[in-house]
């Protein structure tokens, strides 16, 4: 398959920014979005920290040009508004002009309206709004971006838990590779809900001090919520209209830990997997990838297994890494989609974002995350990593090119 | 260099109908007095470890199965008994594990958030059909679940598709999965999907209430670029779109699909639609029908299966029985009359006139 994939553009929206700038500014300014909870009333206000989008319904649906958020769930007003960046700066302004589709993903879909449904409905099964449950399938976010930015061709959504939204870039690229589209817009969209948080809180992996990825004292993981998208375009679309590429698509992996529903093996042997197909990929030696954007939940299990997994590979060189979900937060189905977009920012300003919130290292691997913002390094390749429950891993890697490359 | 052919050399199936894999076809179908359809048990303990049938949602009993029953179906049980792992697993569900984010929203509300244990939500989650069948065969390759309402299980098809094609895998295990439940059900009621009055399902067709019946089922496929004696038929192909603007639009694509497979629209014997007794989605079929395949004949399955998101599985099983066996079962027919000489079947479904798709299945 000789068809290579571009990425021409990106949006985000994220605790720490409502677009690809702001992103930025948080990141370089080393400023996390966890916080106290502000979004829904719940038992664990004060107990548990999260990382929401610093916008209400209202003002998600006003920026969109809603009068009211009603029809939306607050995943798709998310996944709308990152979808419509990212479009805006690629500079697509015919649809229509070449095969385009979109691959969402997410892991509760419209969640946040559901549980509003179901309060009333389990006191009487005809109580409850309709108009809130109408949305709560997967697919109903991407079908609403679908429409209110008219992509006509193809359309579908992944849900692999953690991993969904790398999931979504690595078949997107797949279709473009084997010319079965143009042009997708891949991404994902999940917002914050009681039943996430509650899920989480059971199996008692949610750090109490907001999630310290890597650390020897981590306590678990921090729920964040969000969307990113990409706009991937083959070589003949960028060429044709002389487009300027943010990165390439270099390389991807997805493989199953099949180990356990929800815990990593102890050795990481998915994660392993995952990065060595994504390694094979692109044909670069593990020598030339030049950081690693960890999946780093913050969990004792997935930093141990993803560290040892990473030393198997990269051996005595491991190359700079770091999670920023201490940024971010865990935005679950979002999370692959803008930790992908983190990493071309890396590429793009040649600087590796910091681990927040690290100070001891851990006591299992030789390996320590980069704990301060670290400014002009040249990066050539950045693999970004994302697990998920159902032992779903996924890996993949992000090159920068000159624009010479491409005429 | 041309594509590889893909075969589909095994099925299973656990739906409301008593067969559960290719060699069961044709079968003696069974009618239910009722609005809802629920599958037939297959015997899980032959298929799960009896410690862990206990605690899996009703969703993920029905994956499990269908995914063994069709490696069995595909030769790759061995002789101890055990599975032979695909290379890759790649699955669909409109809805995902409902009997399980159910039962952890419930609690949640009730309990005020307290008193919650973790069973229900992990396996509330949509890949958990994908990841069990994973970890029971111990399959580390691809593992991929599509959730995009009645295109959940065409995605799964196209990317199972595209990694034999690619040349990524040679053997896919694909399928589609969903279940209903006593809240989905009452919920969809009240949305209107559901006829009022209980019919004879296999009766659907000629009942003209507003509405349809409910269903349930899982339905998984093996998918190889190799043509051995186990293989049953070729798939072709696979297109989805949405919002057709007209009957107009949708013959024009039926068309273009079929053109852009080297299939002409008189060389389909059968077509097998998504009918399912609501007048308002029939007439889209018929009028497809009438405007662009105006003499093929036209078989149902939605009376056999109910409807539900990723039912055109079960409708890729019955057209996967036709190629192998080259019997068209009367009780299947809805419209014009059964062809004898069976070399391709396009299946048409669509879901509220929304989500529309089409398959393209050959004889070997």
């Amino acid at each position: 398959m000789p068809e290579r994939v571009f990425i021409t553009g990106i949006g985000i929206v994220c605790a720490i920014g409502n677009n690809v700038g702001e992103v930025l500014n948080s990141l370089m300014a080393e400023r996390s979005g966890i916080g106290a909870i502000t979004l829904f009333p719940t038992l664990h206000q004060g107990t548990l920290p999260m990382a929401e989008v610093k916008m209400s319904n209202q003002e998600l649906a006003s920026d969109l040009g809603f009068s009211t958020p009603k029809a939306y769930t607050r995943t798709a007003l998310l996944g709308m508004k990152a979808a419509r960046e990212a479009i805006r700066s690629s500079g697509i302004t015919d649809m229509k002009a070449f095969r385009t589709g979109l691959i969402g993903a997410t892991t509760v879909g419209g969640m946040d309206r559901s549980e509003n449904f179901y309060a009333s409905f389990l006191t009487d099964p005809s109580k409850g709004k309709l108009a809130d449950v109408v949305n709560h399938d997967c697919a109903s976010g991407t079908e609403q971006i679908a429409a209110y930015l008219n992509i006509p061709d193809f359309i579908t959504t992944i849900s692999t838990a953690c991993s969904s939204s790398v999931n979504a870039i690595m078949f997107g690229s797949d279709l473009i590779r084997t010319g079965q589209l143009d042009r997708v817009i891949v991404g994902g969209h999940d917002a914050v809900t009681r039943f996430t948080l509650n899920g989480f809180n059971t199996l008692m992996i949610l750090d109490r001090s907001g999630c310290h990825p890597f650390d020897e004292n981590r306590a678990g993981l921090t729920l964040g919520e969000g969307a990113a998208y990409l706009v991937l375009e083959s070589e003949e679309t960028v060429a044709a209209a002389r487009k300027k590429v943010l990165a390439e698509v270099t390389g991807y992996g997805n493989a199953n830990d099949a180990y356990h529903q929800t815990a990593s093996s102890p050795d990481g042997k998915g994660a392993f997997l995952a990065m060595t197909k994504a390694l094979s990929m692109s044909g670069l030696a593990p020598s030339e990838i030049s950081y690693i954007n960890v999946h780093g939940t913050g969990t004792q299990n997935n930093d141990l297994s993803e560290g040892l997994a990473i030393e198997r590979i990269f051996g005595e060189n491991v190359p700079p890494f770091s999670s920023t979900k201490a940024f971010t937060g865990h935005t679950l189905g979002a999370a692959g989609a803008i930790e992908a977009i983190i990493s071309v920012l890396s590429l793009l300003h040649e600087v590796i974002f910091p681990n927040l919130n690290f100070s001891i290292p851990m006591k299992e691997l030789k390996i320590r995350p980069v704990s301060r913002l670290m400014t002009r390094i040249k990066l050539q390749h950045v693999l970004s990593n994302s697990f998920g429950f159902g032992g779903n891993n996924s890996s993949v890697i992000l090159s920068r090119l000159e624009n010479t490359d491409i005429q | 260099m041309a594509d590889p052919l893909v075969y589909i050399n095994g099925s299973g199936i656990v739906s409301p109908q008593p067969a559960f894999q290719t060699e069961n076809f044709p079968f003696e179908p069974v009618s239910y007095e009722t609005n809802r359809l629920k599958v037939i048990d297959p015997g899980y303990k032959e298929f799960i470890p009896a410690e862990m049938i206990r605690r899996m949602g009703r969703i993920i009993k029905m994956g499990v199965a269908s995914a063994k029953l069709c490696l069995r179906d595909a030769g790759f049980q061995l002789e101890d008994g055990s599975y032979r792992s695909p290379e890759a697993i790649v699955t669909g569900t409109g809805l995902g594990c409902l009997e399980d984010t159910e039962k952890f929203l419930s609690s949640m509300i009730t309990n005020k958030e307290e008193f919650l244990t973790p069973t229900s939500f992990i396996q509330s989650t949509h890949n958990t059909v994908a990841g069990q069948i994973a970890l029971l065969l111990k399959c580390h390759g691809y593992n991929f679940t599509f959730v995009h309402r009645a295109f959940s299980f065409e995605s799964a098809l196209l990317d199972a598709m595209t990694r034999i094609k690619t040349g990524t895998c040679t053997e896919v295990l694909t399928g589609g999965s969903d279940e209903i439940t006593n809240h989905s059900f009452t919920i969809m009621q009240r949305m209107g999907f559901w006829k009022r009055k209980t019919i004879q399902s296999l009766e659907l067709y000629q009942d003209h209430q507003r509405g349809t019946i409910a269903g349930e089922g899982s339905s998984f496929f093996l998918l190889t670029n190799e043509k051995n004696d186990l293989s049953r038929a070729v798939l072709s192909g696979v297109t989805t779109f949405l919002h057709p603007e007209s009957s107009s639009e949708v013959v024009h694509r039926g068309h273009r699909f079929l053109n852009n497979l080297t299939c002409q629209p008189n060389n389909i014997q059968l077509i097998i639609t998504g009918v399912n007794g609501n007048p308002q989605d029939d007439s889209v079929y018929h009028e497809f029908l009438d405007k662009g395949f105006s003499g093929t004949p036209m078989a149902g399955f939605k009376h056999l299966c109910g409807e539900y998101p990723t039912a055109s599985a079960f409708a890729l099983w019955i057209a996967t029985g036709i190629l192998s066996t080259q019997v068209v079962p009367p009780w299947l027919m809805v419209r014009g009359t059964q062809p004898e000489k069976i070399d391709n079947i396009l299946i048409y479904n669509h879901f509220k006139n929304q989500e529309h798709a089409f398959i393209l299945i050959r004889k070997v």
